[in-house]
């Protein structure tokens, strides 16, 4: 598989088709919205948080496929975890995006279709549109009940 | 394979990388092999602090630094090289005017009027001093075809217009503005006139002395110079009547322990030792280009657009912004339906073709366009047929990546004014 291939293999190009859990949260308490000044992508990502846990999630984008894709899985990944179980997830995905860590065959089947990303890797430039939504929906939960936050990738992440 | 363009073999990067595609002059262009070597001469026989030592060595660097500029104003058609006044590049340049100018001559209710293709660079310095002094700031719409309307800039621009701002050539869709026509619409008002000129110089004669323009911004790393210099070529009765930008060393005539006064033209507005030897490199990029003679680096760059516009227009899905051919610079910006910009530059760049993708610091205008980025090929004299061949190689094969993935309605690119 070429490295192109194995960055926009299927399930990415799904997502980005056909993403997961798109648009509005009606009786959202979380929001935040993040955008990357240099390319212009721009993700907002809505929460409804219920005992320090994501009851439900989800998102709207512009933006490449990279970071469409990422937010589409993403959203499917985290709902019911606390922030703590998110930022554990983010850093194993960051870890993976980076190539920093290389999942062994367990691992990998544990991060389920995140594991698609491993191909980012590759690719050091987009190793910001793959993590951007999950910076979003950080400063989302970090962000007050009811109030949104907003985070912007610096241009060079 | 075809040829590749012999000037490739001027610019040592462009010579060791000949699998390169390098399509985003617009953003910054190449250096050939005299402007390094100037540059390394100079801080190998001439390099001191010009202005301060009384010591040969210094007097060399000073003479370079005059000759630089001599040099410089003279490729812009400016006689009087001393309202030339180096600075960083374009944005310096003009956050100099907006700042200095701005600060001392505008009042409430006065009117700022900049256009709706403007970078950046040229955009919000206007707007934050508008903001600052209370004045109005005026954004002129754009013709379908993307060009400045004159027409609404006719009834936008009247009694309390006290700055015109526009860019020469537009650096997200290459554009072509004509300088004259939109000159005398502020002339009319006794509004000050300020040219961005970062993507004008490089490609089309300036002509200073004759250009109805107050200030002429331009930057020297898209015209083969180094980067880290640039210019604002005024004229001289505003310069002597502005404020200085900064405040330092060489800029000064008398500093007394109350108050201070300027040195003349051009020192008042470069404050701190000169970058000498970027102004060599420079110099020397103005000898290079005139040595090709700018009339046949546009005419080179057209005729290239006109051949990259004809086969991706040829392609399913491509939309292309901005006017004819004709009435660009070296740019062609575009879109392909159900492609990222971003996805399509990585796809391209795993060929060696390098474009840009994104809002091209020009965020107003992708509101207006109606997109959140468009992709940028950018030529200039170095640029050849097989640059348009592996870009055209490059959308197919995103789109044969991308191939099974339909579109959404949300992903549909318009097409407004596109070509």
């Amino acid at each position: 598989m070429s490295d192109l291939q194995e960055l926009y293999q299927s399930i990415i190009l799904d997502h980005n088709r056909r993403p997961k859990n798109y648009g509005p949260l009606e009786e959202a308490n979380h929001r935040a919205e993040g955008r990357n000044p240099s390319c212009g992508d721009e993700v907002r990502v809505e929460l409804r948080v219920t005992d320090e846990r994501i009851e439900d999630v989800r998102f709207t984008a512009a933006g490449c496929a990279v970071s469409r894709a990422s937010a589409s899985i993403m959203t499917q990944n985290v709902k019911g975890k606390s922030r703590e179980e998110v930022d554990r997830l983010f850093q194993q995905f960051h870890g993976l995006v980076t190539g920093k860590v290389r999942p062994n065959e367990q691992e990998a089947r544990a991060l389920g279709e995140l594991a698609a990303f491993a191909g980012v890797a590759r690719f050091p430039i987009r190793v910001k549109c793959a993590s951007m939504p999950w910076h979003v929906l950080q400063a989302a939960l970090r962000s007050d009940a009811s109030d949104s936050a907003s985070t912007s990738e610096p241009p060079i992440a | 394979m075809t040829t590749r363009n012999p000037r490739r073999a001027d610019f040592p990067l462009l010579a060791a990388n000949p699998e390169l595609y390098y399509l985003d002059s617009a953003a910054t262009s190449q250096k050939p092999r005299v402007v390094l070597d100037a540059m390394r001469e100079y801080y190998e026989r001439d390099n001191a602090n010009p202005h301060r030592g009384a010591y040969a060595l210094s007097a060399r660097a000073t003479d370079r630094y005059h000759e630089a500029r001599e040099r410089v104003a003279k490729f812009l058609g400016a006689s009087d090289a001393d309202c030339l006044v180096f600075t960083r590049g374009t944005t310096e340049s003009l956050n100099l005017v907006a700042s200095a100018w701005g600060h001392a001559n505008l009042r409430e209710g006065d009117e700022i009027v900049v256009t709706a293709l403007e970078h950046h660079a040229n955009f919000v310095p206007w707007q934050q001093v508008a903001i600052a002094r209370g004045a109005k700031f005026v954004v002129c719409p754009l013709t379908s075809d993307h060009r400045v309307d004159l027409d609404a800039l006719r009834t936008l621009v009247g009694p309390r217009t006290k700055v015109l701002a526009f860019n020469h050539v537009s650096n997200a869709l290459g554009t072509v503005n004509p300088v004259d026509k939109i000159a005398a619409i502020g002339r009319g008002v006794g509004a000050l006139i300020v040219c961005d000129g970062a993507q004008g110089a490089p490609h089309l004669r300036v002509g200073f002395d004759t250009l109805d323009v107050d200030f002429y911004a331009f930057s020297g790393h898209k015209m083969c110079g180094p980067m880290g210099i640039g210019g604002l070529l005024g004229r001289r009765a505003i310069l002597e009547a502005m404020p200085p930008y900064q405040f330092g060393g060489d800029m000064i005539e008398f500093v007394r322990d109350e108050e201070s006064t300027w040195a003349a033209l051009p020192h008042k507005f470069e404050a701190g030792t000169p970058n000498v030897g970027d102004a060599v490199g420079l110099a020397a990029a103005c000898d290079y280009l005139d040595g090709i003679g700018l009339d046949a680096v546009l005419e080179h760059e057209r005729a290239l657009v006109r051949l990259a516009t004809e086969r991706l227009r040829a392609i399913d899905g491509v939309c292309i912004y901005g006017p004819k051919p004709s009435e660009r610079s070296g740019v062609v910006s575009f879109s392909v339906a159900g492609i990222h910009p971003h996805d399509l530059s990585t796809v391209l760049d795993e060929d060696g073709v390098c474009i840009r993708a994104g809002q091209h610091c020009a965020q107003p205008l992708m509101r207006r366009l109606g997109v959140s980025a468009t992709a940028r090929a950018s030529f200039y004299l170095y640029n050849d047929e097989a640059d348009v061949e592996a870009l055209v190689r490059g959308v197919q094969r995103a789109k044969e990546v991308f191939a099974g993935s339909e579109l959404n309605e949300d992903e549909l690119v318009p097409c407004r004014g596109a070509r």
